[in-house]
């Protein structure tokens, strides 16, 4: 777009902007760190993401800063107005990312003397969904490129599906023993976890496509996990 | 900014074109009931071209926002709505304006009608130097032959449709150069809508007001817009948005892009608008 007149606005976009960028390479680059943790069982690269953490909050603090100095200063409309109410939605989508990376860490450190290695692979493969979507998202994002931001916004359910399955494997998995229902609820919550960034890369999907159109994505949303359906049958 | 294009029509709602002229697409306007309605207009100060191709419907009892730099012609447009032109030489206004049908151009068209239908407030506050009473009830005499008691009841009426009642009912025989200067509009507006007009046309009433008389004036029009239909111009984007149902974004004498005020704001279809509402270099 054209410049400001003023432009000291421009600038406070353009920080505003790269803030938020930062947030979209922090939430990777967390997710990615909490997948290699799961997948190789490592503790240390695990507690690593646990303490960076802080940053990221730190990062959703500084930019939910700038964004409502912006809309309380500037008074921004249109085009700008969208850039800044997007900037505070997406940041928290992020931040949320991020939260449900440093918990999957938190499990994979309370795994780590247990090989569940069948279901490692599964929901490892669940996070290679997850992540795919993840770059594409924040492509999409830096790009402002609605297009890219349906594709993601379609894909959401086969996350939801794996997940499903998963859920339901896990299910017979602790079934079939009652020792195994302490390492299965972990999985469960690491499973429930990467379902739920699928979730929150949907929603940034969404505020992309406000944000290049002004409108909203108003087709009903994809939905794939169906796991809260599953009638659950009393044995008592 | 790219050449001026035709009109856009932004809107979030049921758009129905409803007075579009012939060979004109995507002209501007309303699904409501126009009150007015501009048509081919064009205009010209003796060989300059200010207005180019106008067509512009206005709402009943809705407020519509003109809104585009210096020059634009949205000044010019608010004039020739009530024929205010008129008075000086070699202006000249070609196309239609029609007030419920009827073409106010048409120089058949009696001139005193025209006034009592359409009323205008200024920029500048300008009070007559005679007491507050006497500023509304002058402007009535003009038109109408009322008791004392009659008249008494009108200039209530007119100052509580102005919301200056309540701080003038105690002071109506001081002059009104005593007043505010956003009691002094007021007492303009109260003026205008003295003489029971239909359309109110407001050439930017609160530029030279601060915040807290800003805000009077808006609230004000927010009232009278049940009554009334309303045309403001305004350099206040903010003022814009707050206020009016419609926006007309006006450039060098063409009309760039009409619609509902939401969709003008929020999601804006031609970039020459969205560079002018947000603030930018073309």
């Amino acid at each position: 777009m054209s410049e400001h007149i003023v432009k000291s606005f421009d600038d406070e976009l353009t920080q505003l902007n790269a803030a938020i960028t930062r947030m979209g390479e922090l939430a990777k680059t967390q997710f990615g760190a909490a997948m290699v943790a799961l997948r190789t069982r490592d503790a240390k690269t695990a507690a690593q993401v646990i303490r960076d953490d802080v940053e990221v909050d730190e990062l959703e603090r500084d930019i939910e800063a700038r964004a409502i100095r912006v809309l309380a200063l500037r008074q921004p409309i249109a085009r700008d107005f969208r850039e800044v109410l997007s900037a505070l939605r997406v940041d928290i989508e992020f931040e949320r990312i991020c939260d449900f990376s440093a918990n999957i860490c938190k499990r994979v450190i309370a795994l780590s003397s247990f090989s569940p290695d069948e279901w490692v692979g599964e929901i490892g493969d669940l996070g290679a969904l997850a992540s795919r979507q993840l770059d594409d998202v924040v492509a999409a994002f830096n790009e402002r490129n609605k297009e890219k931001a349906i594709t993601v916004w379609a894909s959401d359910e086969q996350i939801d599906d794996t997940y499903t399955g998963i859920y339901r494997r896990l299910i017979d998995y602790m079934k079939s023993d009652p020792q195994r229902v302490p390492i299965g609820a972990h999985l469960m919550f690491m499973a429930k976890n990467i379902e739920r960034i699928g979730d929150h890369v949907t929603n940034i999907a969404e505020q992309i496509y406000y944000l290049v159109t002004g409108s909203m994505l108003d087709a009903p949303r994809p939905k794939g996990d169906k796991s809260s359906l599953d009638q659950v049958v009393s044995h008592g | 900014m790219t050449s001026p294009d035709l009109p856009l029509l932004a809107t979030t709602g049921t758009v129905s074109l409803v007075t579009q002229p012939p060979g004109i697409s995507g002209a501007a306007t309303i699904a409501a009931q126009p009150k007015m309605a501009a048509l081919n207009l064009q205009f010209y100060y003796d060989k300059f071209h200010a207005l180019k191709n106008v067509s512009l419907d206005i709402a009943e009892k809705k407020v519509t926002a003109l809104i585009g730099p210096s020059g634009c012609g949205k000044s010019t447009l608010l004039r020739i709505f009530n024929r205010i032109y008129s008075i000086y030489p070699k202006m000249r206004a070609e196309g239609d304006v029609l007030l419920d049908g009827d073409n106010i151009l048409d120089p058949r068209y009696p001139l005193n009608r025209l006034r009592s239908k359409v009323g205008m407030v200024f920029q500048k506050p300008v009070p007559f130097p005679m007491s507050i009473y006497e500023n509304v009830a002058y402007a009535i005499r003009h038109y109408e032959k009322l008791s004392k008691a009659e008249m008494d009841v009108r200039v209530e009426e007119a100052l509580r449709q102005g919301a200056l009642w309540e701080e003038a009912k105690d002071k109506l025989r001081q002059s009104a150069l005593g007043l505010s200067g956003g009691q002094q509009q007021r007492l303009c507006i109260a003026r205008a809508v003295a003489l029971k007009p239909e359309v109110i046309l407001l050439d930017e009433p609160t530029s030279a007001l601060d915040p807290i008389a800003t805000g009077k004036i808006e609230q004000l029009v927010e009232e009278l817009k049940e009554r009334f239909t309303i045309a403001i111009v305004t350099h206040n984007m903010q003022q814009a948005s707050r206020v009016s149902d419609f926006t007309a974004f006006m450039y060098l004498g063409e009309l760039i892009e009409f619609g509902e005020t939401k969709a003008i704001f929020e999601n804006p279809q031609k970039k020459m608008t969205e560079d002018y509402i947000t603030g930018r270099y073309g």
